[in-house]
């Protein structure tokens, strides 16, 4: 499923990452990376952007942005876990 | 004793805290300027320590070295051109796997580097547990821990920079990252070619120089191929075969790939120093998100604190407006009792002195402004802000992150257009800079608290809040029609981290507080000083006025009549020893007089070049329902918003004293609620004042953009009031 598929509380873990040019890039550097875990913290309250936590910190992304990353294994996950 | 100097570079990912320690190194002896041909800001500081006079240069704040923007071609080309002695890379260590990314890079080139691994006490708490002489054994680099808000650490990661300056041993080639096979056999590949065909030209460590070419970095290839002069064709043929083989080989681009093996190679690094036991900790920090970003609460709380800084700047900024207002006063006052009349003495007390206090008077103001958002940067409410915004803002392709620079414009827009550099993207930058000057700011509320205040007393709020309100339209109107036509392209990424809520230190807030209040007085000094200058020139000049009346002979007059009035009542009194009824007739030769100069006063304006502009332009302010007064007055709000006021004052000849004077005379003058209304959204509209103009032309970096503003601003100012003007005619106001 796409990242901006997931629900606020659930986690899953990157298997690709489309999109091109500086965006995906730069998306890849701030270590949104294949394999990747992600916990889905939140949505903003206008629903756009949404915050995610990866590799142990807080970073958000535009739906829009989201929707280029694909992703798997999601599951609901408890709120402790993954910081 | 001369002491040596060695050079130390700071580098880190913004939020690191970089600033912070570069405040404690340096204290309060640090130097704020620009970096050359950019308007990101270059901060340098010079300490004496353990015998050496450092030099200590804060590089902007960067994720990575790729040259997305301006910060980090910044970053690099400094590293790479003036080869700073010792990089102190600065590692969040809560946050070290992201971290270690831009320290790969690092490494790359050919740099001392040394590990800063900051916020230690945080980590700590974290439950992480980093093994700093694994990390310095694996990366074959010096590691200290610091912790910066508390001054802890540093004095030991100064002596270990000195020591690494100091040893001649070879940069370490090894302990940095490595590719997968296909990619190292052609970096060595490329390599090769470029020590054959350029050798000996290139500043640049070689391996570093193939690997940007294979990532396709623009900036080098560019900088390659002009070295490289007859052979650049060849060089660029053989990156693009490289280039084809790779992502043939791989399916992906080389960048991407790379990009992955340095997580992974990071990644190893990861599992040997970093122990993690999260599982009994409390976010401090995600509880106070939940509150701050909630979804009901969270917007009212953001409006709550924008109203509080608002109200703050300019309710706790009124009391130091006022000693500054009657400090001015004191000092023209001065002036003007001891200084002979002369064309200098006027100089400096209309032109100088009024001219530049009417600008300084606005420091209180732009000071709190200041504080309160280096407060929300430090704390890191900042980036919830342009989360909370970016939706709305996205509407005209904006980037939450130029909600702060537009709030900032109803303060004043000189800041507001130097806070767009927090943008990454040029095409952001240009745009918000061309928008804020919508946003109503302080300096223009003064015209409408007078215009306001004499046609729409019983209304003033509502009228006051539609003009800002309409200012907002008008910004974010501008915005989709800039974004559809003059600056298209991509939105600029939404990739921003949110830092952890961090409790601010007030010394960082005062340095960042009195940087750029600095700012606006150095503009002060320079711009306003001239503007001034040249805006008395225009009222004060020509001296040799025909006068439509002998006002001298007027006064002489007056003298004359009162001569024998005061003689005739001089009798009478002596008589009766009473010295009032003289003393009303002395004071009612004085208000004569003043009548008669105030409205020399008037005329000496009407007649000045000043006045014979406004009075040219009077036929392209007549549609809009205001008069050749208003009009010269608006001509001067080219220097600064509030001067239309007191250049109304002059032109209706009103005596200072009276606070409602101006009022009526507006109103005398025959001037409508309609005509009030079309010029206050003149004023909100048209061109921005002087300062802000040169900061536009200092940010954008070209007069195209500055001219572009100027005439935009303007004619839509026009527009719009002239249709207010007209289309309340029409439907039958006045």
């Amino acid at each position: 499923m796409l990242l901006s598929e997931m629900k606020k509380g659930q986690t899953g873990t990157i298997v690709h990452v489309g999109g091109n040019g500086a965006l995906r890039r730069r998306i890849l550097e701030m270590g949104l990376i294949n394999g990747a875990e992600i916990y889905l913290e939140k949505y903003a309250p206008l629903k756009d952007p949404l915050e995610l936590i990866v590799k142990g910190y807080h970073v958000s992304l535009r739906v829009e942005e989201a929707a280029q990353i694909t992703v798997n294994s999601v599951v609901n996950s408890v709120k402790e876990d993954l910081t | 004793m001369h002491h040596k100097s060695i050079t130390i570079a700071l580098a880190g990912n913004p939020n690191s805290g970089k600033t912070t320690l570069f405040n404690n190194i340096t204290g309060t002896r640090q130097k704020v300027g620009n970096w050359p041909g950019v308007t990101v800001e270059k901060k340098e500081g010079i300490v004496s320590k353990h015998g050496y006079d450092l030099k200590i240069v804060d590089l902007p704040g960067t994720y990575s070295l790729t040259p997305f923007s301006v910060e980090e071609i910044i970053a690099r080309d400094y590293v790479l051109e003036e080869c700073p002695d010792v990089l102190i890379d600065i590692i969040d260590a809560s946050n070290l796997e992201r971290s270690l990314y831009l320290a790969t890079q690092l490494r790359e080139i050919d740099c001392k580097v040394i590990f800063a691994l900051n916020m230690a006490d945080v980590a700590r708490t974290r439950g992480l547990k980093i093994d700093a002489e694994k990390l310095s054994e694996l990366l074959d680099l010096p590691v200290v821990f610091t912790i910066g808000n508390k001054n802890e650490g540093i004095d030991t990661l100064l002596q270990k920079a000195i020591e690494l300056a100091e040893s001649k041993s070879e940069i370490s080639q090894k302990r940095r990252v490595k590719y997968s096979k296909d990619i190292e056999s052609s970096i060595a590949k490329l390599q090769r070619s470029i020590e054959k065909k350029i050798a000996g030209i290139l500043p640049y460590n070689t391996r570093w120089t193939a690997i940007k070419l294979l990532e396709d970095d623009r900036i080098v290839k560019e900088r390659v191929v002009q070295k490289a002069g007859d052979n650049g064709q060849d060089i660029i043929q053989e990156i693009q075969e490289l280039r084809k083989k790779l992502i043939d080989r791989f399916d992906e681009e080389p960048e991407i790939v790379m990009t992955d093996e340095r997580y992974g190679f990071i990644a190893g690094i990861i599992k040997e120093v970093l122990t993690t036991s999260t599982k009994n900790r409390i976010d401090i920090s995600r509880n106070i998100d939940l509150v701050l970003t909630h979804r009901f609460i969270g917007f009212p709380i953001f409006i709550f604190f924008i109203w509080a800084m608002f109200q703050l700047t300019f309710s706790l900024g009124a009391y130091p407006m006022e000693w500054i207002d009657i400090g001015v006063g004191g000092i023209s006052a001065l002036f003007e009792s001891f200084l002979p009349d002369s064309l200098l003495k006027d100089l400096l007390i209309n032109g100088i002195i009024a001219g530049v206090g009417s600008v300084i008077i606005f420091l209180p103001n732009i000071l709190i402004l200041f504080f309160c958002i280096a407060l929300f940067e430090d704390t890191g409410y900042m980036s919830r802000a342009a989360f909370l915004m970016d939706k709305i803002m996205h509407l005209i392709g904006l980037h939450g992150k130029s909600f702060i620079p537009m709030l900032m414009g109803f303060g004043c827009s000189v800041p507001a257009v130097i806070a767009t550099r927090t943008l990454e993207s040029e095409k952001d930058r240009i745009l918000t800079i061309l928008i804020t000057p919508f946003m109503s700011c302080s300096a223009k509320l003064p015209v409408y608290i007078i215009l306001v205040g004499t046609f729409f007393s019983a209304k003033a709020g509502t009228v006051l809040f539609t003009i800002y309100i309409f200012g907002i339209i008008a910004a974010f109107v501008s915005g989709r029609l800039f974004r559809s036509t003059l600056l298209k392209g991509a939105d600029a990424p939404f990739v921003m981290e949110l830092p952890p809520y961090r409790a601010p230190m007030l010394k960082s807030l005062l340095i960042h507080m009195w940087d750029r209040g600095k700012m606006f007085l150095k503009k002060m000094g320079g711009i306003i000083l001239i503007g001034s200058v040249v805006i008395w020139a225009l009222s004060a000049f020509p001296r040799n006025i025909q006068y439509s009346v002998d006002y001298a002979a007027e006064i002489a007059g007056v003298n004359a009549l009162y001569e024998t009035k005061i003689k005739a009542s001089a009798k009478a009194s002596a008589k009766a020893s009473d010295r009032s009824g003289m003393q009303s007739i002395q004071e009612e030769r004085d208000a004569a007089i003043k009548k008669i100069k105030l409205a020399q006063d008037a005329e000496k304006m009407e007649k000045s070049f000043m006045g014979s502009i406004g009075k040219k332009l009077a036929p392209l302010f007549a549609p809009l329902g205001i008069d050749w007064r208003g009009g010269v007055a608006l001509v001067t709000g080219f220097v600064a918003k509030e001067i239309v006021v007191s250049t109304m004052g002059i032109l209706y000849a009103v005596e200072e004293e009276e606070a409602d004077a101006l009022q009526k005379a507006i109103i005398s003058s025959g001037m409508t609620p309609l005509s009030a209304l079309s010029m206050m959204i003149f004023v909100l509209l048209y061109l921005p004042c002087f300062a802000t103009i040169a900061a536009i032309k200092r940010e954008t970096g070209s007069f195209k953009w500055m001219f572009f503003s100027i005439a935009y601003t303007t004619s839509f100012a026009w527009v719009v009031a002239f249709s207010v003007y007209q289309g309340g005619k029409l439907i039958g106001f006045n």
